[in-house]
């Protein structure tokens, strides 16, 4: 039977590069279909909510905004135990806790996916409430995309050009082209106002 | 320094100062500061949102009709509350009403996140409070069984090998070195009463939760299409009824009705033989420890939710009970009108806003969020690496929301004490009961453990009501009505050119409000009073201390340098800060540290 493959992205869509993983299973849908033994999700921020889906997987892809304090843009492929082991020792990703305990469950319970590869980026800006991923960090979708499939090729999951199900992935108001296109001005909602609240950015 | 606030707790700073930041276990980001006197005992408490709510501004110009879809991103629990508060809002300001079925749909929906959240709650981020998986691996299996046979006969899971199974699973997980969940935790403070048996018995379920958690979520799936982010719908639900329909994609059948149907007798089951039962036997090696009331003797509110029938959201038709009371007087129970510019009010004096003068509070619909970063000039440490806050000034990025007034408590125990003084039957009966079994006054409600046990007496009613909601539908779907939503005022052309409207939950973790204002088709303005901002609002300008404040107030700690105690009361209130706050500072948290100054 051929092994069952999870291609998860995670991440908050609200705030700016955060919604990198997001994003990136939203492209691909658009750009590459699948066999059936393949699910694509968009798990947003959910924790235990994700746990069904990591049980039923074999295999497990994750795309992510991780914060290694590298270049914004770079790009980072980790495998196996290094997965959560990172994870629980730096804030790796942004949303280490959710997930890394999904992960931590899922292994006390002798059901986790025996193939784990988390894609990351580095991201350009987090903290802009409402705003959306930065050119150069949305330019490496691509990227982070193949270097994903490139790993399920590996282990025989095969993708081909086209359409998958998007069945699982973001209602269209919050997908990235609506997103994007329906945000209020910066000067409308005060958006771009963030750094206000920063300690340093307060006069 | 020793004074009285004017909700009548007596604060006195002079003693040790003990930073916990951030209290983990808990959705968003948290910080707590508490003096502490020479007995261990907390003398004065200070909790702080290091995070800024910024949600409003980001709907501004959006569609109404998507606005529910926004709202399920601003948090990794609830999304489906907000999603619903968000529909109802909406809703409200366009003069919208939904047929029945979409009622008893939503209502089900809504049950059954309270119920999951808290089961997850329970078992996930509470129990570790008061349960010690380490000592469990100390634990005689064959004493387990016979405590299970004895805490719940009905429970099938109980034979020795089971237990032993689960101890050994344990044992290989902590001794992979991989301590994941476990780790942060205080495992040898005597503050842990448990013997071995008993926490191997609830370490087990802890286990069982996970599986019985993610069964009972696909009722989301069923009605919402999927699950995480179910689909939503001013109007109704998005879910067509097709009763006689084979495999259509999305509708509902017979065959998912079957399925919600066996859905909420897993959520019967678990918590009528295990949440439970498992309340009544942790609960009874801490009935002493009667910490943590706070405001709960005195201030509580609900805005009430699950209306009995469609588009009637007055107190009378909620089965899950609105009112306020303040000043610990039962007697009365006041209705709360949210629309009222006099009753729900936010403050700012002591939070990171500015409304342009002090003392002044501001309706939601009325509601601004400039943010305001300000340190006053007792803080100890640096603007980018606060040792100790000034709460005496500005210190959090929580608004405090007021009752006429008045600083409340929200959440399941502030529901609880509104029906027991209101008479609701069903809440009353349940109340008296788990007192008599536990032989506990009244008063004991007004505690910690209160809060915790009124969340699994919620969770079964919440079973009920689920019950009687898929009998409802199945009973209106035989009469012969399918309708679950209504397209009349689909089109924004049909709409007044300006309309205001408000939409309320009881999200499990307290009283959630949305406020929206609408023009010419799309957001003006959109505030949410959410129950963490309730709960962990700071000081108001008379002075009040809020409700994770006053819920410190008088506790003993066994070991200040170890905060079991006040992790075991603010985790009681089920905080969520992914929404009412927003991280302050790219540097942000670290693993948790606790510092004793």
């Amino acid at each position: 039977m051929a092994p069952r493959a999870l291609i998860l992205g995670i991440g908050n869509v609200l705030w700016a590069d955060e919604g990198f993983g997001v994003r990136c299973v939203e492209r691909l849908a658009q750009t590459h279909a699948f066999d059936d033994n393949v699910c694509l999700l968009d798990g947003g921020t959910q924790g235990l909510y994700l746990l069904p889906f990591l049980e039923e997987a074999d295999i497990l892809l994750v795309f992510d905004a991780i914060d290694y304090g590298l270049p914004p843009g770079t790009l980072k492929v980790i495998e196996g135990d290094d997965v959560p082991a990172f994870m629980g020792a730096k804030k790796m990703s942004l949303h280490q806790t959710g997930f890394q305990d999904v992960i931590a469950t899922a292994k006390l319970l002798g059901r986790c996916p025996g193939r784990l590869v988390l894609v990351g980026c580095q991201p350009e800006e987090i903290e802009d409430y409402g705003g959306g991923l930065r050119d150069a960090i949305a330019a490496r979708i691509d990227l982070a995309l193949a270097l994903g499939l490139a790993r399920l090729a590996d282990w025989g999951i095969i993708a081909r050009p086209g359409q998958a199900d998007a069945s699982l992935l973001a209602d269209p108001s919050v997908r990235r082209d609506a997103y994007e296109s329906g945000r209020p001005s910066a000067e409308e909602a005060c958006r771009i106002g963030d750094a206000r609240v920063l300690p340093e950015g307060v006069a | 320094m020793g004074m009285t606030t004017p909700n009548g707790f007596d604060l006195d700073t002079t003693g040790r100062r003990i930073v916990v930041d951030p209290v983990t276990r808990i959705e968003g980001h948290m910080r707590c500061e508490v003096n502490v006197n020479d007995e261990g005992v907390i003398t004065n408490a200070v909790s702080t949102g290091t995070m800024w709510r910024g949600l409003e501004v980001i709907l501004k110009g959006r569609d109404p009709r998507d606005a529910w879809a926004f709202t399920e991103r601003i948090c990794g629990v609830c999304t489906g509350t907000h999603a619903l508060t968000s529909v109802r809002a909406v809703e409200d300001a366009l003069g919208i009403t939904i047929p029945e079925n979409a009622n008893s749909i939503r209502n089900m929906m809504q049950l059954n996140l309270q119920i999951h959240d808290h089961v997850v709650h329970f078992y996930h981020l509470h129990a570790l409070d008061w349960v010690n998986p380490i000592n469990a691996l100390r634990a005689d299996p064959k004493k387990t069984s016979e405590l299970q046979q004895t805490v719940s006969p009905s429970h099938p899971m109980s034979s020795p090998g089971y237990f032993r199974d689960v101890q050994n699973r344990l044992k290989a997980f902590v001794e992979s070195g991989q301590l994941g969940l476990f780790k942060n935790g205080y495992w040898d403070n005597p503050a842990y009463r448990l013997p071995p048996e008993a926490d191997l018995m609830a370490t087990t379920h802890y286990l069982e939760a996970l599986d019985l958690q993610k069964e009972i979520v696909k009722i989301h799936t069923i009605f919402g299409g999927k699950n995480p982010h179910p689909n939503w719908l001013v109007g109704g639900v998005p879910c067509p009824i097709n009763i006689d329909g084979v495999g259509a994609v999305g509708a509902i059948n017979m065959e998912r009705l079957n399925q919600v149907s066996s859905i909420i007798t897993l959520c019967e089951d678990f918590v009528r033989n295990v949440y439970l039962p498992d309340v009544v036997a942790i609960g009874g090696f801490y009935k002493d420890w009667l910490y943590g009331g706070g405001l709960s003797g005195q201030s509580v509110m609900a805005y009430g939710d699950i209306p009995e029938r469609a588009n009637d959201f007055s107190s009378e038709n909620m089965l899950l009970p609105r009112g306020a009371i303040v000043g610990g007087d039962l007697s009365t129970v006041h209705d709360v009108d949210v629309r009222d510019p006099e009753q729900v009010q936010e403050f700012v004096d002591h939070s990171w806003y500015a409304y342009g003068q002090p003392g002044v509070g501001l309706h939601p619909w009325d509601g601004v969020t400039e943010a305001k970063f300000e340190l006053g000039p007792n803080l100890k440490g640096t603007r980018t690496n606060i040792q100790e806050i000034d709460e005496g000034a500005k210190y959090s990025w929580i608004k405090a929301p007021r009752w006429r007034g008045h600083a409340m408590e929200v959440g399941p125990l502030a529901r609880y004490i509104v029906g027991y003084a209101k008479g609701h039957e069903d809440i009353k009966t349940q109340v008296d009961g788990l007192l008599r079994t536990m032989d506990l006054p009244v008063t004991a409600l007004f505690s910690t453990l209160g809060r915790t046990a009124a969340r699994a007496l919620e969770s079964e009613y919440c079973t009920r009501l689920q019950r009687h909601f898929f009998d409802k539908l199945v009973a209106n779907i035989k009469a012969g009505d399918s309708s679950t939503a209504n397209v009349a005022k689909w089109d924004p052309k049909t709409w007044p050119a300006e309309a205001k409207g408000v939409g309320m939950t009881e999200a499990p973790r307290g009283a959630l409000g949305h406020w929206i204002r609408i023009k010419d088709g799309r957001i003006e303005n959109y505030q949410c009073v959410v129950p963490t901002t309730w709960n962990g609002s700071p000081r108001d300008a008379a002075g009040n201390i809020g409700a994770f404040e006053a819920s410190l107030m008088n506790t003993k700690m066994e070991r200040p340098e170890e905060p079991v105690e006040i992790l075991r009361t603010l985790h009681s209130f089920d905080p969520c800060l992914a929404c009412s706050t927003h991280v302050m500072s790219p540097e942000g948290e670290e693993l948790t540290t606790v510092k004793v100054r």
